[in-house]
């Protein structure tokens, strides 16, 4: 276990997160509004919205189905009866005056969710509960001096509260903790995981104790909405409480904002001050009752997620766990190696690696250069794996594919009519490399002379000469080894 | 033609003896006539024109007509009403104009019913005299002389509007006896269905888990084709239930031979008037003439009913009441410079005292420190008596109560503490708290000539019982039904 140490001694960490995550669904949870973001401002609103007298909220079973899948993805258990209730406080978006949401019985109980500790090794993240709960909408303060606008096309729309267990220890784990938590709901299509436009966002809870004592009183960080802020505020809220507890004070049970211009957190509530939600059964809706059939039904549409791709493209392709945990932490990136994969004439664990590199280098620099995701690549999975073939069949040198791939990039051709039309093909007849090495070697015969004199490295000198005659076309194995011959010839 | 009942009236439309026009003109007059009662919040004459005209062209076409074409009704104006002001008697709805319908009142409109207007309620159908009505209480059309009788409430103008023939009948709610105890207090019928039988949807929800419509009528036989009428599961509304709805006119003059009639022991109040208890008797001996056994059953835990209500319709108000703070519709107080302050004025002047302290009674039982104290003992008081029933409804088929504890009361002479008011739901809560269906029939007149009413409870979706029960109590109690208004 990580400790932090200071100059009293050691500190453990201790945190919990709640996540909210927006379900993927074109409906809102108890209404048909849209929730298609980046509408106009109030167009997304139905009258349940806008909690009008006389409405009523109806179950979009679709979300509900959302949420059984998500609990079915992070192994927890569906709870075959649940309930919601109001969780009642008065704020200007949030039109009925409380929030429907789960309290005492959550679609979702336990589950877990594995990352990787600082040695590398796994950790299960234990999951307290899903619940599902309508978000509300968003006031705009910064539009006049005086007046605040209320923009309701949020308001309703399904969110999956997401608790751990406070089995967290430190800032990283965190990091890690939502980093794979994003890509399950990535993978079962469930959240977008858009941390800019709002649809993940985490309160974060922090405390800290003395290694084998009781857990110290935590602060609850509200609502940050970026793994860098989550991150900043664990390290900010850490130091904060280890100087109140090394000078001799108390952490209180508080509840706190991060501020991202400054990296602090500051007081948003004390305890004293913390609302009383007046939880009761939403007399609306009757207990969500979910038949085990359903579930069953919803557990066959769950595709192969992170954890176990790694392990089988470890597995089966002999990847090293780096690549293949990189590969899978995104289903596209993982269809699209796979896809390319499938179109190499021989997949062996050598071939498999040089794709591995090839996508998550070269072809993810040119995605980045152009603010492109996987789906959106100028160059197939197929032209990826034709390129890797003339690769390994050395109808061109590596060095020349980083070219290649360019033009590929920029002009959608494939790799060989590039390397036909350029003429890039590779020089692998011996006769023609030697032709060309021995009218280096005569060229520079001070150099030879020094060569042979001992001067070793200028083995290369000659290689690069021989490569710039030839456009760096020659075979390079071939033009090492014939170099080494005509040496030893002499 | 203003004494017609429904099932009266459509006979004469049907045979061209009159049309709905001249019969929403008749009740358009009277309301007119009659405005000093204070029955009606709004009135919706030309809307009620249109739809009677093309209510007419339907009948002279002999073309498909609804189960209520051309009869005029009033509406409680907690029912949504789409392009016609729905207040629910709070100045906090004094301008709300609803972009849509109830789906009871669509169902009524879609029966071919002419709407008259809207009828006055207490606030938020909070109270048992229509006297916590922002527009005014109203006057029971039985009221003689100087003595202004209340109607009972919450549904108080549906009550007076029917039993003063200003329309044929109404719709009202009953979330704790707002529809049977005025029914009870104005000499006519009225019918809660079980909860769930009719759609939510687009009512001014009070307390969610006990609210139902249900019709106010001038006969058992006109409750049970309203029924069918508004009866049916709604998408809409999640707890609206999916049990077929039966032709309930059917069961009309229905024999009651061998049905077992439950008297609940528990139901002698202590000091109950003699009167009460000589009516009670009254419904016994009718329905024991009629071939029904009488039996004896026991509610034991019917007599925290009330204290329960009390303690569960706030709570559940009190959030229902949240979304009233002047932001999206209604009322919103004045010059206010801050949102706590907007919401602190616009409900410190939009509501009133009666609505205040239920939303203060039910935000305090819902608070940490008295929720399992108070909130959690209700709900299991609720339970409790959903036992009694299930187990008396082994016994017998039926249960027959007085409706009230008393008559109406003078307006001005009615309790003046709160919990003696709420007094006057201690014999209906009970139903609402199991969700079962109950009526009220008028069964005689008091000594100083105010009417008393008999209250049927059947089991879950057993208005067919209800229907079958209050006729023949109805054919037999000989209830002198007011003919004309003279206060």
């Amino acid at each position: 276990m990580k400790y932090l140490e200071t100059s009293t001694g050691k500190w453990e960490v201790v945190i919990g997160l709640e996540v909210h995550a927006q379900v993927i669904s074109n409906a809102k949870l108890f209404s048909a509004a849209s929730t298609k973001f980046g509408a106009a401002p109030n167009e997304n609103v139905s009258f349940v919205d806008a909690a009008f007298p006389g409405v009523l909220p109806v179950i979009n079973s679709f979300c509900i189905d959302q949420a059984i899948k998500t609990g079915l993805g992070v192994n927890g258990t569906v709870n075959l009866v649940s309930h919601f209730d109001r969780k009642n406080y008065f704020y200007a978006d949030l039109p009925q005056g409380y929030q429907i949401s789960q309290y005492k019985h959550p679609l979702i109980s336990g589950g877990y969710v594995e990352i990787e500790d600082e040695n590398g090794e796994a950790r299960k993240i234990r999951l307290e509960r899903i619940h599902v709960e309508q978000d509300a909408g968003k006031s705009i303060h910064d539009q006049s001096p005086t007046k605040s606008y209320i923009d309701l096309n949020r308001a309703g729309v399904a969110l999956m509260e997401i608790v751990t267990m406070p089995d967290i220890r430190s800032a990283e784990e965190t990091a890690a903790f939502i980093k794979k938590l994003r890509s399950i709901l990535r993978y079962l299509k469930t959240c977008d995981g858009n941390m800019d436009e709002g649809s993940m966002r985490a309160d974060v809870n922090v405390s800290i104790h003395r290694p084998g004592t009781e857990y110290g009183t935590r602060a609850e960080i509200k609502n940050v909405n970026s793994i860098k802020f989550i991150v900043a505020a664990i390290g900010f809220e850490v130091d904060r409480q280890i100087e109140i507890l090394e000078s001799g004070g108390v952490v209180n049970q508080e509840t706190r904002l991060f501020d991202p211009s400054n990296g602090r957190t500051i007081l948003m509530r004390s305890k004293e001050d913390a609302q009383d939600y007046r939880y009761f059964p939403e007399p609306d809706l009757p207990p969500l009752v979910v038949q085990q059939s359903r579930i069953d039904k919803i557990r066959k549409t769950i595709p192969e997620l992170p954890d176990a791709k790694t392990s089988r493209l470890q597995q089966e392709f002999g990847l090293p766990h780096y690549d293949a945990s990189l590969i899978a932490s995104e289903m596209e990136i993982a269809d699209y190696y796979e896809a390319a994969l499938a179109h190499l004439p021989i997949i062996d664990s050598e071939t498999a690696k040089i794709l591995a590199n090839w996508m998550l280098g070269e072809l993810f620099s040119l995605l980045n250069k152009d603010g492109k995701n996987i789906c959106q690549s100028n160059v197939s999975p197929q032209s990826l794996a034709e390129l890797i073939t003339l690769i390994k069949t050395n109808v061109i040198s590596g060095k020349i594919a980083k070219d290649v791939l360019k033009i590929m990039w920029d002009s959608k051709k494939s790799a060989s009519v590039i390397v036909k039309e350029k003429g890039l093909q590779q020089i692998t007849s011996s006769d023609d490399i030697e032709k060309c090495l021995r009218s280096v070697l005569a060229e520079y015969p001070d150099k030879v002379a020094e060569y042979k004199n001992g001067k070793e490295k200028l083995f290369g000198f000659f290689v690069g000469q021989a490569m710039k005659k030839t456009q760096g076309k020659a075979n390079p194995q071939l033009l090492n080894d014939i170099l080494k011959k005509l040496f030893n010839e002499d | 033609m203003h004494t017609l009942s429904i099932y009266e009236a459509r006979r004469g439309l049907l045979k061209k003896k009159f049309s709905s026009v001249e019969l929403t003109k008749c009740f358009l007059d009277r309301i007119r006539r009659f405005s000093h009662l204070n029955a009606f919040i709004t009135l919706s004459e030309e809307q009620a024109l249109e739809s009677a005209k093309k209510s007419d062209s339907r009948i002279a076409l002999e073309s498909s007509t609804g189960a209520l074409d051309g009869i005029p009704l009033a509406i409680k104006d907690l029912f949504l009403t789409k392009g016609v002001r729905t207040t629910a008697g709070s100045k906090m709805l004094h301008n709300f104009i609803p972009p849509f319908e109830s789906t009871v009142s669509q169902k009524l409109l879609d029966a071919g019913a002419v709407f008259l207007g809207k009828t006055n309620m207490d606030e938020f159908a909070m109270g048992s005299a229509n006297i916590t009505s922002h527009y005014g209480n109203v006057i029971n059309p039985w009221s003689q002389g100087d003595k202004k009788l209340v109607p009972g409430g919450s549904s108080g103008g549906s009550a007076a509007a029917v039993a003063g023939h200003l329309c044929i009948a109404a719709t009202g709610s009953d979330t704790g006896g707002s529809v049977r105890q005025p029914a009870a207090f104005s000499g006519i019928v009225g019918l809660k269905p079980t909860y769930g039988r009719c759609s939510r949807y687009g009512m001014v929800a009070f307390a969610s888990s006990l609210d139902q419509a249900g019709p106010m009528t001038k006969t058992v036989r006109d409750a049970a084709i309203f029924l069918r009428v508004i009866s049916g599961y709604d998408p809409k509304d999640s707890t609206s239930s999916a049990e077929s709805v039966p032709d309930f006119e059917s069961f009309v003059g229905k024999t009651v031979e061998k049905i077992k009639v439950g008297i609940p022991k528990e139901y002698y109040l202590e000091g109950m008037s003699p009167e009460i208890e000589a009516a009670w008797k009254k419904g016994m001996d009718i329905m024991r003439s009629a071939g029904a056994e009488i039996i004896e059953v026991s509610l034991p835990h019917a007599k925290y009913a009330l204290p329960a209500y009390y303690i569960i319709s706030p709570a559940e108000a009190s959030a229902n009441l949240a979304r009233y703070d002047g932001l999206r519709y209604g009322f919103r107080a004045a010059g206010t410079k801050s949102l706590i302050e907007m919401y602190e004025k616009t409900r410190e002047e939009g509501f009133g005292d009666e609505v205040k302290r239920r939303i203060l009674v039910g935000t305090y039982v819902l608070s940490a420190g008295s929720y399992d104290a108070y909130y959690t003992k209700a709900l299991q008081v609720r339970k409790l008596i959903e036992h009694d029933f299930t187990k008396s409804f082994k016994q017998v088929d039926i249960i027959m109560t007085p409706t009230t504890p008393s008559s109406a009361f003078a307006i001005g002479e009615e309790p003046q503490d709160p919990v003696s008011m709420y007094l006057n739901d201690v014999l209906t809560v009970t139903a609402n708290m199991v969700g079962l269906p109950g009526i009220s029939v008028p069964i005689c007149l008091d000594k100083l000539n105010r009417p008393l009413g008999l209250q049927f409870i059947a089991p879950h979706f057993r208005e067919d019982l209800l229907i079958q029960s209050g006729y023949i109590l109805e054919q037999n109690a000989n209830f002198p039904t007011l003919k004309e208004i003279t206060i």
